[in-house]
């Protein structure tokens, strides 16, 4: 970690601080927390989810059982890319579960798994609440609607090819 | 103090205000068979062996964590009981790697008991067999996953009485694990005491002592939380 | 579209007399709204037309939808709006003309038959606007109910109109709000429950993104009549923008006084929290929502002690589904038996449903309770790809409505009937393109998926019903897997802890019941009618 991390990592937990200190430490407040937690690093660390339950004086497993019990919150460090696919009724029925199935092969990756290189996460969501444009992709936060195969993997290998390596 | 009255297996029985329907039924001798319940903590109602049929409600109700009430008209041996109970803890053994034979607890466990008194020869579901990992990191115990059946007495026993909260339960649905700490071996918990409570807690032979070749729940929980509240 | 008398509604119509409504809401913005937005108010945007940004206009397939109101002229929809398309429709409008291109018919009858209660406002008032939502009446019946109505009384109203919980139950909301306001207790909470966890429901979302300040208002009623005053808005977490909505909405309406402390001057206060979900289907569950609030893992406890006894941090908690207190402010403004008239007896009121699947329009609509199937069908412009097989409600927890049963009119007995359950308000429409084992068992990996793992019926029943079900869908079932898989079914439904558990089985046992031959097609045969499941084995997935 170079010095440039290192005061963005204290940044961060900066801002974790101030978020629990808004909460005023309450244990009650551990899934807002969990949330903030996760925007400022991008995932749970057991390190984070630690001195969480330090700050708020919860047994550790307590807080590692809250943080794995939900969906939302990652306990692995996410792709650099996300792919998440809507797996809900309509979008089932409109191929939703087919096309993740496609992606997986295509990809190499489990659903829920992240790419080795840390390109790419492939991910599920059951429902997005936008069921008229089933089957329903998002990509780095960005919906396509009515998603098929070919037009997705162009626009996932894309933005992979894409992207800066360079330091 | 104030009493009730109802009818357990067409007996009736006298029950204190508060108090479940299985102590009420223990004590007058209907023995229903629990799991999940351990006295002293809290009950879960969450393995559902323990379902009886009250008179005018539409299901069974846990008897271990629904009270006794003035005028109930308690069942606790119903045809319809005893096959859900019977497919409850076939479900139960082909979740995990239950081979009786080769474990601690063999003749000692309330899972296998309950299976014998319920007669199960055979498993009619698909046995799962999931990867679920031993960690004996800790110096006198250990944990097989594969023995578990998740009743979390264990979890309650460390919060409630032993007061540390060493276990949890990571993720959720059939993919729950007992978790020490943050996901740790158990070795490494910053909070266990090594009181040992758990280990009498646990119905199976998931938690064991190492050097005891067999176990047997010997611990009197009851008396234990009684003495905590008096420290309150 | 038609909101049911009375009414009185103030046209908006500014400058020139165009106005120009742009849907916001999220499946819109997936369509590209934001850029039709920008588009319009890039190339007019000042006076003489107004543009404004709404909420959802009910007909998502077909967005980015916008509308144009013009003096002179019939409102108009138009459909699947780009930038430009947008620019040239109003281009026209302004010199005289009203196009065809991707307009609706002015009878489009998804917009036109709808009653509008709940969502009278959605996809009218810019939700980010609280005072576009008091010029169209938002907030007058808070007034009107703290002024000069007790608690009892607004109790007895609600209780009055025949009002029941949309969440799903159908249990009265008079009678719990009483239960509530007679509880004894210091502290009392009220809680909105936003979960909307069923796939392929989102009428919550759609209040939620449309009228924040309904939500608002009727929650803070709620608080003034049990005598709470904290209220907790539970966001699903895959709704960011019901939740950013809601927040700012929380912030105006606190400003304008109207929230927070010493409501309107009346002594009364009310702050209102939104708590995040974080991604669990079983957190809609009322016990495992308040253990999720109080920052616990979402799991249902046993009730007794029910929520009015015991909730939040042990004190009497009122829960309610959004939409239920979506229809509060309509009632204390225009009275229990207004309500009533709407309707049938016994299920007063409409509903709202979130229509998708095989139909030629999919989206929001909201109708009578009562309205039969067909109808509704008609609404969306009936089924497309194929004919009418069948039709889901209450998403995972329900069960499957058969083309004989078209009629049935959508109430909470009448649907009881037919095994399957009103639920929140999801309906699923499948041609005879669909496979109704494939469904069930879709449903039930979702279930287990979102089982939460305490009780053990659920845990280990949801896994091997999935299982069950991965060998009749690969082909390598025996009938004696059929009647394994009933029995499991049943066992389920009569000793799960909570009411997912309870619930799971029901898209089984439905199936099972109105379409059982295609079970034993795939059974028997080895083949699956609708040439949906593959039949090679069992995919392996978890
Ligand atoms: C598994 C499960 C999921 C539920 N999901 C929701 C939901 O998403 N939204 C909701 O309002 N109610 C849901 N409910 C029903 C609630 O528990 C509760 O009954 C309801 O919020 C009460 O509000 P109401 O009386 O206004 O209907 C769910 C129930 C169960 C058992
Ligand atoms: S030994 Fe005692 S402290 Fe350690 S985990 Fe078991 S009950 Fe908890
Ligand atoms: S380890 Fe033992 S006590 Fe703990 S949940 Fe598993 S079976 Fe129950
Ligand atoms: S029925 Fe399912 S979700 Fe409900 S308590 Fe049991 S395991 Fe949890
Ligand atoms: S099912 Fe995919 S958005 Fe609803
Ligand atoms: S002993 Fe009662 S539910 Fe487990
Ligand atoms: S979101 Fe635009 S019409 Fe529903």
């Amino acid at each position: 970690m170079n010095v440039h991390d290192s005061h963005r990592a204290d940044d961060r937990h900066r801002a974790l601080e101030r978020v629990m200190q808004q909460h005023r430490l309450r244990p009650d407040s551990l899934i807002e927390i969990l949330h903030a937690a996760q925007r400022q690093f991008g995932w749970l660390d057991r390190d984070v989810l630690g001195l969480i339950a330090a700050r708020l004086r919860l047994p550790p497993s307590l807080v590692y059982g809250v943080a794995s019990f939900y969906h939302a919150f990652r306990l692995e460090p996410p792709g650099r890319h996300r792919c998440t696919v809507c797996t809900g009724t309509s979008c089932h029925l409109k191929g939703g579960s087919r096309l993740l199935q496609q992606l997986e092969q295509h990809f190499g990756i489990a659903c829920g798994a992240t790419a080795p290189d840390g390109s790419l996460t492939l991910e599920n969501v059951r429902c997005l609440g936008a069921c008229g444009l089933a089957p329903l992709i998002v990509i780095d936060d960005e919906a396509c609607p009515h998603a098929s195969f070919g037009p997705v993997v162009e626009r996932l290998t894309a933005s992979l090819d894409g992207e800066d390596t360079s330091p | 103090m104030p009493r009730l009255t109802l009818t357990i297996n067409n007996r009736s029985v006298s029950a204190r205000r508060g108090e479940s329907i299985l102590s009420a039924a223990r004590r007058s001798g209907s023995d229903i068979p629990t799991l999940c319940n351990l006295g002293g903590l809290i009950p879960a109602g969450a393995c559902r062996v323990c379902l009886v049929e009250v008179a005018g409600y539409p299901r069974p109700v846990p008897a271990c964590a629904t009270r006794a009430e003035q005028g109930m008209v308690v069942t606790t041996d119903t045809e319809r009981l005893t096959a859900a109970r019977r497919m409850i803890v076939e479900l139960l053994l082909a979740e995990r790697n239950h081979s009786c034979a080769v474990c601690v607890m063999n003749q000692h466990c309330q899972l296998q008991d309950l299976a014998a008194r319920l007669g199960i020869d055979h498993v009619r579901f698909a046995f799962i067999s999931p990867l679920a990992g031993v960690d004996i990191s800790h110096e006198r115990f250990g944990i097989d996953h594969n023995r578990c059946i998740l009743c979390r007495r264990c979890v309650r026993v460390c919060d409630e009485i032993e007061g540390a909260h060493t276990w949890d339960v990571d993720g959720r649905g059939a993919a729950s694990r007992i978790i020490c700490d943050l996901a740790q071996p158990w070795g490494t918990s910053a909070t266990c005491t090594g009181c040992g409570k758990c280990v009498q807690a646990c119905p199976t032979g998931a938690l064991f002592e190492k050097d005891a070749p067999t176990k047997k729940a010997t611990i009197d929980m009851e008396r234990l939380s009684e003495w905590r509240r008096s420290r309150k | 579209m038609k909101t049911p008398e009375p009414k009185n509604e103030k046209p908006t119509v500014c400058g020139g007399g165009l106005k120009i409504s742009v849907c916001l809401g999220s499946p819109c913005l997936a369509s590209g709204a934001e850029g039709v937005l920008r588009a319009l108010r890039e190339a007019w945007g000042e006076k003489p037309i107004a543009v404004i940004g709404t909420g959802c206009m009910g007909p998502c397939s077909r967005g980015p939808m916008i509308r144009i109101e013009r003096d002179g002229y019939p409102t108009a929809y138009y459909e699947r709006m780009t930038p430009q398309a947008a620019c040239t429709t109003v281009a026209a409008y302004l010199a005289g003309a009203a196009p065809e291109q991707g307009r609706l018919a002015p009878d489009f009858p998804f917009i036109a038959l709808q009653t509008r209660v709940v969502l009278e406002q959605c996809g009218r008032i810019d939700p980010c606007d609280l005072n576009s939502a008091r010029a169209a009446g938002g907030y007058r019946a808070l007034a009107h109910a703290i002024g000069k109505m007790t608690p009892e009384q607004i109790c007895c109203e609600i209780g009055a109109s025949g009002l029941r919980g949309r969440g799903g139950g159908g249990y009265p909301t008079g009678t719990k709000w009483e239960l509530v306001r007679a509880a004894s207790g210091r502290r009392k909470y009220v809680v909105a429950n936003g979960d909307e966890g069923d796939p392929g429901a989102f009428m919550d979302r759609t209040l939620m993104e449309s009228d924040p300040h309904r939500l608002l208002e009727g929650m803070a009623i709620a608080g003034y009549a049990v005598g709470a005053r904290d209220g907790f808005i539970f966001v699903r977490g895959e709704y960011p923008l019901a939740a950013q909505r809601l927040g700012a909405a929380i912030v105006d309406a606190g400003k304008a006084g109207l929230l927070g402390r010493n409501i309107l001057g009346s002594g009364f206060s009310f702050r209102i929290r939104l708590r995040i979900g974080a991604g669990a289907f079983v957190c809609g569950e009322e016990t495992a929502l308040m253990a999720s609030v109080m920052g616990r893992r979402g799991q249902p406890v046993i009730r007794p002690p029910y929520p009015a006894q015991r909730g939040l941090w042990g004190s009497s908690t009122l829960i309610n589904n959004v939409e239920t207190f979506g229809c509060i402010a309509p009632i204390i403004r225009n009275g229990a038996a207004w309500f009533r008239s709407v309707g049938t007896p016994g299920n007063s009121g409409t509903k709202v449903f979130s229509i998708s699947g095989d139909v030629a329009t999919e989206g929001v609509l909201e109708v009578p309770l009562g309205t039969p199937l067909r109808e509704l069908l008609a609404m969306a412009g009936g089924v497309s790809g194929g004919s009418f097989k069948a039709a889901q409600t209450g998403g995972a927890s329900g069960g499957c409505i058969p083309a004989s049963h078209m009629d049935v009119p959508v109430d909470y007995e009448s649907l009881k009937g037919l095994g399957t359950i009103m639920g929140s308000g999801g309906l699923i429409v499948m041609n005879d393109q669909r496979c109704m084992t494939d469904v069930a068992r879709f449903f039930m990996h979702f279930c287990q998926d979102e089982s939460c793992g305490k009780c053990a019926p659920c845990r280990t029943g949801t896994q091997q019903a999935a299982r069950l079900l991965d060998r009749i869908a690969a082909g390598e079932a025996t009938s004696d897997d059929i009647s394994q898989l009933e029995q499991l079914c049943r066992f389920m439904r009569e000793t799960s802890l909570c009411g997912l558990g309870m619930a799971a089985p029901t898209p089984v046992l439905s199936t099972l019941r109105w379409f059982r031959e295609e079970y034993e097609n795939h059974v028997r045969d080895r083949r699956c009618p609708a040439g949906v499941c593959a039949m090679e084995g069992t995919p392996c997935r978890d």
